[in-house]
């Protein structure tokens, strides 16, 4: 019979060195949120936002919306681009903590300084404990999720962790455009929980509803029904990009994305 | 026959043979498809025209390399109703209670008339699939209370088991009937995630509807959106180019093994063989950094699209990196196979007798750990299949294991499939234009990581999508899941649960 202790000790370290970066190198080759380059933009070009399906990318008055939040990054946009000003790009780090960070804006504002409501790293220093809820996702959101405890991202290591109670939790984590039958479990257990305590938003149908928006059975995601302190797209967004998130959340990572612009 | 009429292939769904039948010669026409020896495979409906009635559709396996068998029934304003041929087909009991409160046609003497896929207090006006039925119109609901099976006796206590469970996992509540440690009966309440995907199909131009299918079980993608392409192709009567069939299969199959790896992991989980966990689960994080790399995808998604590809893929290194995944697959599964404590736990547990897989629609790894030799990639190859030869392993023991064994013999005919592949694809082009016929219909198909996977699709007058059948592999298996729980203990459930292998996304869609 096969001792699973040498086996994992012969096995050696998996754990990728990295937490909390954010670069190409981390992910080799996933492909992430296209990056819009306005001057490249033909006026009057319309194929993007024809090709858009969870309307990402809307016409207003001539002028192109881009909001990061609805994007499942399908791709296609780059695709039917005649001029490239939609490219792929591996950019995928995209959580932020103000919603309408994700809004690409023709004027930039200056940046003002973003505080964390409660002040978390007051409250945690080092350690969060996670309750997840899935609220109506294709199941995409939770493979990526469960890949955080496997060797390669060991998500403890960093003093997080899933916690099965909402009693414990300081974090609720909601994948999911909110289906009609999961609203009152989720906010059964956002009540269940202890304050101080903090939402985010993980994937494109929690941030907006992505595709699943509307519809007989679903709502658009977690506007209007938590507080939501970090938004996070992508569809579904990769390990990588969560832990980001969950950093960004504790204060120790700083947000790629403002005002729809996304800085490595 | 009587009261059926045969049509002409061409003007029917295509990839079947079709019958015409009136609603009161439904069961001869079950009767004489069970009688030639096909095994039904679903039932939905459809409304051909706004305001009219409704269509419902019977579709049957009959034998292998011989086209499907597709029922049409047309119903009247004065009757829509139909008798329930779940008594004599038990497999068909979800479907019938499906189409009953989507497409609001009665089954009289259905055994199981409880709400199946709307939840008590669900009050839609219309029935959601109704074409009149406004797209964005959220439905009215209240929390009611539930129609649960009726309970005698003092000492049997209810146990509700989630919609939020231990754990990240997908909602879904289970609830037990049961003495001490002996469950006495399983109820899964399960459509907490019914995000009525069928409906968002309405309307779209086929080539769209493939991103709705990427995401109706995220880690089933290329299974859902592959029998979605070949539905349109079918539709369409569009020749995808050879070395994009090659480059589907390779997708498949990289799907096939990614998840098969995940389960190995997680079933070591719910038998706390925790170095067997880390080592199955960091396999199968290898697999999607392999599929990240090679199409920009951890989950294979934004390539399969109608007629073929949308870019060309170069799969020269795919070999290279999964022969040097192999010996570590192949030691880690021999491993697992020699650790008793593991074993203990997954022999006997679960039992599925071959005539319950049979009778309830049991699909995919379940069904072959079951005695039913039938993989629809064999069977009716799609894809590149015809042109790869590999075996499909078949189990009779029924139980925990022989759904395990299963899934390792696949593990390594998916990596001969995936050296032979690389090893044969042709150049050449990997897209041809799909453009949408109006009025036409198509039926694809997929033997996904999970089971069969079947599409039908109608297109409207104007070449836009009206409306997308979607059957998963989970949706079959979740029917016949809570047969192998009655009468068995709680400390097994958790590991008979992960045997299957289920989703809830695919099933609820």
């Amino acid at each position: 019979m096969p001792i699973w202790t040498l086996f994992g000790l012969n096995r050696g370290l998996a754990t990728t060195s990295w937490a909390g970066k954010a670069d190409a190198g981390v992910q080799p080759g996933v492909l992430g949120l296209p990056r819009y380059e306005p001057d490249r933009c033909d006026d009057g070009c319309h194929a993007c936002a024809d090709a858009c399906l969870p309307g990402a990318i809307t016409l207003a008055g001539g002028n192109l919306r881009l909001d990061y939040g609805k994007c499942i990054g399908c791709q296609l946009c780059t695709e039917v681009c005649p001029s490239q000003a939609m490219m792929k790009s591996n950019n995928w780090a995209f959580g932020v903590r103000d919603r309408s960070d994700l809004e690409w804006a023709d004027a930039l504002a200056s940046a003002p300084a973003h505080q964390l409501k409660n002040g978390i790293r007051k409250h945690f220093r080092r350690s969060l404990h996670i309750r997840h809820v899935d609220a109506g996702s294709c199941n995409g959101c939770e493979s990526e999720l469960q890949a955080l405890n496997n060797p390669f991202y060991n998500l403890h290591r960093l003093g997080i962790f899933f916690t099965p109670s909402p009693r414990f939790a300081d974090l609720l984590l909601v994948t999911g455009s909110v289906t009609y039958a999961m609203r009152g479990p989720l906010l059964e257990t956002w009540n269940a929980m202890p304050e101080p305590r903090w939402v985010m938003a993980t994937g494109t149908c929690a941030v907006s509803g992505g595709v699943t928006a509307g519809g007989y059975s679903c709502g658009h995601g977690l506007e209007g029904v938590l507080p939501v302190d970090v938004w996070l797209p992508g569809c579904p967004p990769n390990p990588a990009a969560i832990i980001h998130a969950l950093l960004l959340l504790l204060d120790r990572a700083s947000q790629h994305v403002k005002e729809g612009r996304y800085a490595g | 026959m009587t009261g059926s009429v045969e049509r002409m292939p061409e003007r029917g769904m295509r990839g079947t043979v079709e019958r015409i039948v009136w609603p009161h010669s439904v069961p001869q026409a079950c009767e004489d498809l069970i009688h030639a020896g096909a095994r039904l495979q679903m039932a939905y409906a459809w409304f051909p025209r706004p305001g009219q009635p409704p269509e419902v559709i019977y579709l049957a396996d009959r034998a292998p390399h011989q086209p499907f068998e597709l029922l049409r029934c047309s119903l009247t304003h004065e009757a829509q109703e139909l008798p329930s041929m779940t008594p004599r087909i038990p497999l068909l009991g979800w479907y019938e209670r499906e189409v009953h409160e989507l497409c609001g046609i009665a089954f009289h003497g259905h055994p199981e008339p409880r709400p199946l896929v709307l939840h008590e207090g669900a009050r839609p006006p219309l029935p959601p699939l109704d074409p009149r039925y406004q797209p964005t119109e959220m439905m009215p609901y209240t929390e009611s209370p539930w129609d649960l099976p009726p309970l005698e006796g003092d000492d049997v206590q209810v146990l509700p088991f989630g919609p939020v469970r231990a754990d990240v996992l997908e909602s879904a509540q289970i609830v037990f009937y049961y003495v001490g440690e002996a469950i006495l009966h399983c109820h899964p309440r399960l459509f907490f995630k019914h995000r009525g995907m069928e409906k968002r199909f309405e309307g779209l131009a086929p080539a769209m509807g493939a991103l709705i299918a990427e995401r109706i079980s995220g880690i089933d993608s290329v299974a859902h959106t592959l029998a979605y392409c070949q539905a349109v192709e079918a539709a369409c009567t569009c020749e995808v180019p050879v070395r994009a069939l090659y480059l589907r299969s390779i997708l498949a199959e990289l799907e096939r093994l990614y998840n098969h790896l995940y389960y190995l992991g997680h079933l070591c989980h719910t038998t706390t063989l925790k170095v067997g966990e880390a080592q199955g689960k960091l396999l199968a994080e290898q697999c999607k950094q392999i599929n990240g790399s090679l199409t920009g995808s951890r989950f294979l998604r934004s390539l399969i699209a109608p007629g073929g590809l949308r870019r060309d893929l170069d799969v020269a290194e795919l070999p290279a990196k999964l022969r040097a995944l192999e010996p570590e697959i192949f030691r880690y599964m021999e491993s697992l196979e020699q650790t008793n404590s593991h074993l203990d736990r997954l022999m006997t547990t679960g039992h599925l007798p071959q005539q319950i897989a049979f009778d309830q629609g049991a699909t995919g790894p379940v069904k072959r750990a079951s005695g039913i030799q039938h993989d629809l990639r064999v069977d009716h190859p799609y894809a590149a299949y015809d042109r790869l030869a590999f075996e499909i392993p078949v189990r009779t023991d029924g139980d925990a294991h022989a759904r395990v064994q299963i899934r390792m013999e696949e593990i390594r005919n998916t990596l001969l499939l995936l050296f032979a592949a690389v090893d044969a694809i042709p150049d050449g082009p990997v897209r041809v234009e799909c453009e949408p016929a109006p009025r036409a219909e198509g039926l694809g198909w997929c033997e996904g990581a999970r089971g069969s996977t079947y599409y039908c699709i109608h297109i409207g007058q104007e070449g836009r999508l009206a409306r997308v059948k979607v059957k998963s592999a989970s949706f079959s298996n979740w029917r016949v899941f809570p047969f192998t729980v009655h009468d068995t203990n709680m400390m097994d459930y958790a590991i008979n649960e992960a045997s299957f292998g289920l989703t809830m996304a695919g099933c609820d869609r």
